[in-house]
């Protein structure tokens, strides 16, 4: 692998952390936390929206996040050939 | 057949499977006993690392925590969990690249210094005793519940085990013994909840059933919300604690949990990077399925106590109440002598005491489940106990075999003489942990927040920087380990146990509490590696390269041993 490609590669993965970690950060301590009084004002079913994403929301954001990340990765592998 | 019985069939069973499989994993080289071989599938790590992750503390007080705190509990769940978002994005499939055996090895090749090894292998061995002697005093408790021993002999019985199969299999015979101790864990968690569920809501699935209707047709968290209410309690929904403190304890758990050596060890043991990627996300959505589960069992429990004993007459209480008040986990007083529990906020009046792990232990009983059950909770809170002690053991051992004695101390021992030297160390280990297990420090409890916030201040920042930033040197990072560490040992030790002139609530800075003070040293050791490596020699050529080559996945071979 060039110089220039590893330095793309890189530059790609860390876009992709950025973004996947804006969520991990917005579902925990956004809605979990420093939104949580607001959102407490909706509810789903017998939840409150706030309580729901600190107990059970944001947990199950958490494996999204971390199964779009293996398949972001993957395909980006792919495209400059460092897979396995 | 009576409940005795069951516990003692199911705890041997599972207990003889454990043994068969250490037997059939047993290692025969050093690179078995570190890291399995390097080729374990990336489900079976999730499983292992799921089980390593999930101790005595997810199993038995998790839920009883959240059941007393409500949504102040929710730090728990969030840290314990979004840690693996860390683990997966930063850490696990760059650290699988380089290709090593322990996190000390990293950050001594790395930071191209002894001096750093030393650091690392202090912090993994605080990390990983104050950790340890939790799970085998809850081997004992478990066995002196359930079996009717001696807590002491219950603690003795969890080391014979623990040893046996940690010593003989090493990393081999734990990762598979581990896939079964998740099986056995998740299956003697998931059986109560659902039939709890089922019974108060109707509902199979206990993460929706908690949000559903009871059989009176009020929402469950509305009526627990009104009954906390009426007794004085705080709202269930509604936290106390202040949101800057929330914040820094959830993410002091996160963090921590990225950082803990025997999580991260465990991606050593695949066979490549996107195996390591893939096993992260296992290990999650394993991990996930006990911690949705935990607040449901947290409110179904807190509904049912509450309604089965305020305000009854102690004479007229069911069967269990008895039962668990002989173990003292349950205390009554009848302080206003009408015979009546009452069970309220106010400390002068309230006249039951009850222990958190009471919540998930005696489930089954207050459910009126078959007997059955309560022998697979006692099953299942063992199989969470072992695997974490054998984990945890496992790090000692490779800390003081592979990175003190190989690395530093004699170069030039034999691959023999190191695998009989892990053996060795993991037999003291043992004989150590079970010490503090039958002779517990008064502060266990204080400890296992202690080695969260020591792993987020010590090991976390010297691994990302050291991936993320190619700049970052020796001097910058043994700085920030060390700073780090020593601030947090620093305040833990002052707010929780009156050293430096000791202080109360009032005196933390900038109101966040000794739980949450890991993220506060963590930022500082960031700072302070960041701000030093600035004005000393950026690091050799060849370490440049390294942190080059560790970006690209392909090529990670096997962990190997230079």
């Amino acid at each position: 692998m060039s110089k220039q490609d590893l330095k793309k590669y890189w530059k790609e993965n860390l876009i992709y952390l950025a973004g996947l970690l804006s969520v991990w950060f917005v579902v925990s301590y956004g809605c979990g936390i420093l939104f949580v009084e607001e959102l407490n004002n909706f509810r789903i079913g017998g939840f409150k929206l706030g309580f729901w994403f600190a107990q059970q929301g944001s947990i199950y954001a958490f494996v999204v996040i971390i199964y779009m990340y293996i398949r972001l990765m993957s395909k980006l592998d792919k495209k400059y050939g460092v897979d396995e | 057949m009576s409940a005795q019985l069951w516990i003692w069939i199911l705890v041997g069973v599972t207990f003889s499977l454990y043994i068969g499989i250490a037997v059939w994993a047993r290692a025969g080289s050093t690179k078995e006993f570190y890291v399995a071989g390097g080729g374990v599938s990336p489900i079976a790590n999730g499983l292992a690392t799921a089980a390593d992750w999930m101790s005595a503390a997810s199993f038995i007080s998790m839920a009883g925590l959240i059941s007393f705190s409500g949504y102040d509990g929710s730090v728990y769940l969030m840290g314990w969990t979004g840690g693996y978002v860390l683990l997966a994005l930063l850490l696990a499939p760059y650290l699988r690249k380089f290709g090593k055996f322990t996190v000390p090895d990293f950050i001594g090749d790395r930071y191209y210094s002894n001096i750093a090894r030393t650091v690392a292998v202090f912090c993994a061995l605080i990390i990983s005793f104050t950790y340890i002697a939790g799970q085998m005093r809850g081997v004992g408790l478990v066995f002196s519940r359930y079996l009717e021993v001696d807590i002491n002999t219950g603690v003795l019985i969890g080391m014979v085990i623990v040893l046996f199969y940690a010593v003989l299999g090493g990393m081999k015979g734990i990762t598979y013994t581990q896939v079964a101790q998740y099986c056995v864990l998740i299956f003697a968690f998931m059986v109560p909840a659902i039939f709890i569920s089922f019974q108060m809501t109707g509902n199979l699935i206990p993460q929706f059933g908690f949000g559903a209707e009871a059989s009176d047709g009020v929402y469950l968290l509305d009526k627990l919300d009104g009954l906390q209410k009426e007794l004085g309690f705080h709202e269930y929904t509604s936290g106390s604690k202040s949101t800057m403190d929330l914040f820094f304890i959830t993410a002091a758990l996160m963090v921590g949990t990225a950082g803990l050596p025997h999580v991260i060890v465990r991606f050593f043991t695949v066979k490549k990077v996107s195996d390591a990627r893939k096993s992260a996300g296992w290990a999650l959505l394993f991990i996930a399925i006990l911690y949705t589960t935990a607040p449901a069992i947290a409110v179904f429990s807190r509904v049912n106590l509450i309604e089965t004993v305020s305000n009854k007459k102690y004479s007229e209480l069911p069967d269990w109440f008895e039962n668990w008040e002989v173990t003292g986990l349950l205390q009554f007083e009848d302080k206003n002598g009408d015979g009546l529990v009452q069970y309220v906020a106010d400390a002068k009046q309230n006249e039951l005491t009850v222990d958190r792990d009471i919540m998930v232990l005696a489930n089954p009983e207050i459910a009126q489940l078959p007997n059955w059950v309560i022998g697979l909770i006692a099953a299942g809170a063992l199989a969470a106990a072992l695997s974490t002690a054998a984990g945890l053991l496992l790090v000692i051992s490779a800390s003081v075999s592979h990175d003190l004695i190989k690395k530093i101390v004699k170069p030039d021992i034999s691959e023999k003489g190191e695998l009989i030297a892990a053996r060795i160390s993991a037999f003291l280990a043992v004989i150590l942990a079970g010490y503090f297990g039958v002779n517990p420090p008064g502060f266990v409890a204080a400890t296992v927040a202690l080695a969260f916030g020591l792993a987020a201040a010590s090991f976390f920042p010297a691994i990302v920087l050291g991936i993320f930033y190619k700049r970052m040197n020796k001097e910058g990072a043994i700085a920030g380990m060390v700073i780090g560490v020593l601030l947090m040992l620093f305040y833990m030790t002052k707010f929780k146990f009156g050293w430096f002139g000791g202080g109360s609530k009032e005196d933390w800075w900038f109101g966040i509490s000794p739980e949450g003070f890991g993220t506060f040293a963590m930022l500082v050791n960031f700072v302070v590696s960041l701000v030093i490596s600035k004005f000393t020699p950026a690091p050799p050529n060849n370490v440049q390269e390294i942190v080059e080559n560790i970006r690209i996945p392909s090529g990670a071979g096997e962990a190997v041993d230079h």
